[in-house]
């Protein structure tokens, strides 16, 4: 059972460079866990300490932002083409509430 | 340095004037490794805010995607400033996700001039970057006259050295 998931430049470090590796589960916690078996360090970067997927970012499945699909508990297929994206946000807004954005946000990606 | 055509910098001018008071942003692509950005896309920003900017989440997949069939990559991603100075925020700096682009700064909070800066951000490290405007698409026909006028063909925005 073999999905596609399509990575990022900024994750690539954990993927040896490639930029479609294949993975396989009935959801998305389970492909990450799957992907993670091969490319330690991968599921830290898209799931929180508290076990959601981060609010910056962007992971579909084929052409669904998986936010709509019940997100971690998104149902996946054979077949199926999944894409993570950083989110592209940012803004003048640079207070303390700015920081408490970030710390859940794409620095959790480096 | 980022070297970038006049006709784009006039439209991602334009936009976030169009958007003002609320932030704009967009891509601008280019052809994967050549550096040259080419292809101006604006994007809605779906955080309607004045000091905030995100891109839609289906916009970005579709725009990324077309991108990726055109073996384009985003070259610049810029956002406008609307009332403090076009330099990358703590926020900016934390979202900056794609290493290999130009991020440009467009602070709209004069009426009358524009500030056009660009950086780098890697791994939290901000470096500014000469920004160098070009005139490609000039009319042949014109150029006896442009040339006789003396214009500048390109025009030189140092760092301002912070």
């Amino acid at each position: 059972m073999a999905i596609e998931v399509r990575i990022p430049t900024i994750l690539r470090s954990y993927t040896g460079g490639a930029k479609v590796v294949e993975g396989s589960g009935d959801t998305l916690a389970d492909l990450l866990t799957d992907l993670d078996s091969r490319h330690a360090g991968l599921r830290g970067r898209l799931v929180t300490d508290a076990g959601a997927l981060h609010r910056f970012v962007n992971v579909y499945v084929n052409d669904e932002d998986v936010r709509f699909l019940g997100a971690l508990d998104a149902k996946l297929n054979d077949g199926d083409s999944v894409t993570i994206l950083p989110a592209v946000a940012g803004g003048a807004f640079g207070f303390a509430a700015a920081a408490a954005i970030a710390s859940h946000a794409v620095s959790a990606l480096r | 340095m980022l070297s970038i055509d006049r006709s784009i910098i006039d439209a991602i001018v334009a936009h976030a004037r169009r958007d003002h008071p609320d932030e704009a942003c967009g891509v601008v692509a280019g052809p994967v490794g050549a550096d040259t950005p080419t292809r101006h896309i604006p994007m809605d920003n779906a955080a309607r805010s004045m000091t905030f900017y995100e891109f839609d989440s289906m916009e970005h997949l579709r725009v990324w995607r077309e991108m990726d069939d055109r073996d384009e990559e985003p070259v610049v991603i810029y956002h406008s400033h609307t009332a403090t100075e076009a330099y990358p925020s703590r926020t900016d700096v934390s979202f900056a996700g794609e290493p290999g682009a130009h991020y440009l700064l467009v602070s709209t909070r004069e009426p009358d001039t524009e500030e056009i800066r660009s950086f780098r951000i890697v791994d939290g490290v901000v470096t500014e970057e000469p920004v160098e405007i070009v005139d490609a698409a000039v009319d042949p026909n014109a150029v006896q006259s442009y040339m006789f006028g003396q214009s500048p063909a390109t025009v030189d925005y140092e760092c301002s050295g912070r």
